[in-house]
């Protein structure tokens, strides 16, 4: 065995961290950076430089290194691969060893992930693509309060996506109207209702007077239509101690689930809050606030990918992923990527969607996808299509936008929704004959025909910002 | 402006979650989603309870799922003997998903007099 001595100074990283030769365990934990390096510095130095300050490398040796042993703790960068299309970025493959981070601790991950390395000098711009986390990494967490499985069956829904819609204006309603606001879309067939993000407890609306009246709508629209309703009560406060206050009132009230802001809010206060929802039998809806702040630029920050695993470990029965077809960002493929990594149990390597490692997710629950944002009647049979049944479609504007107010305008989506469903499961290709579908349903609803006519020329189409990398 | 003369009163429903806002099936279309629950793997089966008691999660099971089944012409001799037997009750056709655990689908084919 070689004989280690202690030899201070300056090395170059990749003396260490690049090995090319290393085959990943199972074990290892996974990651794809792509990477834009300082011009004139070495691909494999760069690869290098991120596996080290991820991991356990600091810039210069120290003798205490001796005292461990670091073959066994550090990371590796073991491949380097092209970006299509792109000569100045390349993908950087990095294996850690699983003993590097805590049991149950997206944030630890994160925080050596994407910790100090993001703002080291010798590289322009830095973005986590994706992370493969290993099976027995993935056991140690708990995911989801419940799963798309229990909470159909909570709320006896079957065969179809879901149905919702955020209540507007975001702000400044008092608790009474507000809570009008929640009744009418409720009893007009809309499954939940939903908190704005903004939400929490202005001096307009205090959070447990809104917590009392959506309480009474939610129980009176379940009496009066004969179907399990909800509405995410948001939670998201400024501490956890406030969090958790809000989380038993909302309990306390009826309502079968609630809402936070994993991003905003911090995954330490998700993960706590997914427990708490685990241990009390409630949902939890995560809404994604800040994610474009981090996952918007093509060459730096952290894929949205990434963050939506992290999510289904932190723990969340629902997690906004865009909608493809409405006002917000999202490309087409890249969005059906991480919709499957929020719902399978495996989800093998697929770079036409942005995937770059086989991800088995084993026992851990599946996360309905919710698609929200400046959709409406005419989009329906194109989200089923994209979507399918496994997901939570939200009609803000598209349901209180409606010329008769709230109650028709849910039903009118839920009509639209249903013909969709049927018409997919006659057999036809709803996405091509969403007029006809939808010009055949409303016949029999006056409330579908006015929406149909109200936003009969509403797109949204501008080219998507972050594009998957494609030569 | 919207004037208040013109636009409707939607009326709240019962409405049986899942195809409980499309106009009643006919038998063609109800032979349609039979056809789609089998093709997916799925196994038939038939619920059925007094509209009294229909926000219960448990309504009453008509014999056993239908394991097995292909035919499609069983499943709808079997919605007209439960039917038959039980004429005030709402009842309801499931598709029982094996693999999810779920069902894959679930909607009310006829509704009882309450």
């Amino acid at each position: 065995m070689a004989v280690k001595t202690y030899d201070a100074g300056v090395k170059e990283y990749r003396a260490m961290y690049w090995t090319p030769d290393y085959v990943p365990l199972d074990t290892d934990l996974l990651a794809c950076f792509k990477c834009t390096g300082q011009p004139g510095v070495p691909r494999e130095e760069v690869a290098a430089a991120v596996a080290a300050e991820s991991s356990t490398g600091t810039w210069s040796t120290v003798w205490s290194e001796l005292l461990t042993d670091m073959e066994y703790y550090k990371g590796r960068a073991y491949r380097i691969e092209d970006v299509p299309g792109d000569s100045e970025s390349f993908y950087a493959f990095i294996a850690y060893p699983i003993d590097l981070f805590e049991e149950a601790s997206v944030v630890n991950v994160l925080t050596s992930l994407v910790g100090n390395v993001f703002g080291f000098k010798a590289l322009r711009h830095l973005r986590l693509e994706d992370i493969r986390f290993p099976i027995a990494y993935i056991k140690t967490c708990g995911g989801p309060p419940a799963g798309i499985q229990v909470e159909r069956d909570r709320l006896n829904k079957y065969g179809r996506p879901m149905l919702g819609c955020t209540i507007k204006p975001k702000l400044g309603l008092s608790a009474k109207n507000y809570g009008r606001a929640v009744y009418e879309c409720l009893r007009g067939g809309l499954d939940m209702t939903k908190d704005d993000e903004n939400v929490n407890s202005q001096p307009f609306m205090r959070w447990r007077d809104r917590f009392e009246f959506v309480g009474e709508a939610i129980q009176k629209a379940q009496q009066e239509t004969g179907e399990r309703k909800g509405h995410y009560l948001n939670v998201t406060a400024p501490t956890p101690e406030e969090m958790y206050k809000r989380a038993e009132f909302a309990k306390e009230v009826g309502s079968p689930i609630m809402m936070h802001d994993f991003l905003t809010g911090g995954f330490t206060a998700n993960t706590g809050l997914a427990n708490w929802c685990r241990d009390n039998g409630m949902l939890l809806h995560i809404h994604r606030a800040m994610h474009a702040v981090i996952d918007r630029h093509p060459k730096h920050g952290i894929h949205f990918r990434v963050l939506a695993k992290c999510l289904r470990l932190s723990g969340g029965d629902h997690l906004h992923t865009g909608t493809v077809v409405g006002k917000l960002e999202g490309d087409r493929q890249s969005t059906l990527g991480f919709v499957d990594q929020l719902r399978e149990s495996f989800v093998p390597e697929d770079r036409s969607r942005g995937v770059f490692f086989d991800q088995d997710w084993g026992s851990m629950p599946g996360v309905f996808a919710v698609a929200s944002g400046g959709i409406h009647v005419w989009h329906m049979p194109a989200l089923v299509t994209i979507f399918g049944d496994d997901s939570m479609l939200q009609f803000g504007g598209g349901t209180q936008g409606h010329p008769w107010g709230n109650a028709a305008g849910a039903c009118a989506n839920r009509v639209a929704l249903e013909a969709s469903v049927k018409a997919r499961n006659e057999g036809r290709e709803i996405e091509k004959e969403a007029r006809d579908i939808l010009t055949e349903a409303a016949r029999n609803s006056p409330e579908l025909a006015v929406a149909m006519e109200t936003w009969k020329e509403i797109k949204f189409e501008f080219e998507t910002v972050d594009k998957l990398d494609v030569a | 402006m919207t004037d208040i003369h013109t636009i409707g009163d939607y009326q709240t429903a019962q409405t049986l979650e899942t195809f409980g806002f499309m106009p009643k099936m006919s038998q063609d279309e109800v032979y349609t989603q039979i056809t789609y629950i089998i093709a997916q793997g799925w196994t038939p089966a038939i619920e059925h309870e007094h509209p009294s008691r229909a926000f219960n999660h448990y309504w009453t099971m008509w014999k056993l799922p239908f394991f097995g089944e292909q035919d499609v012409g069983g499943v709808v001799a079997e919605l007209e003997a439960c039917r038959r037997a039980y004429p005030d009750h709402h009842i309801r056709l499931l598709g029982y998903d094996n693999y999810t655990q779920s069902q894959g689908s679930a909607f009310v084919v006829y509704e009882g007099r309450s």
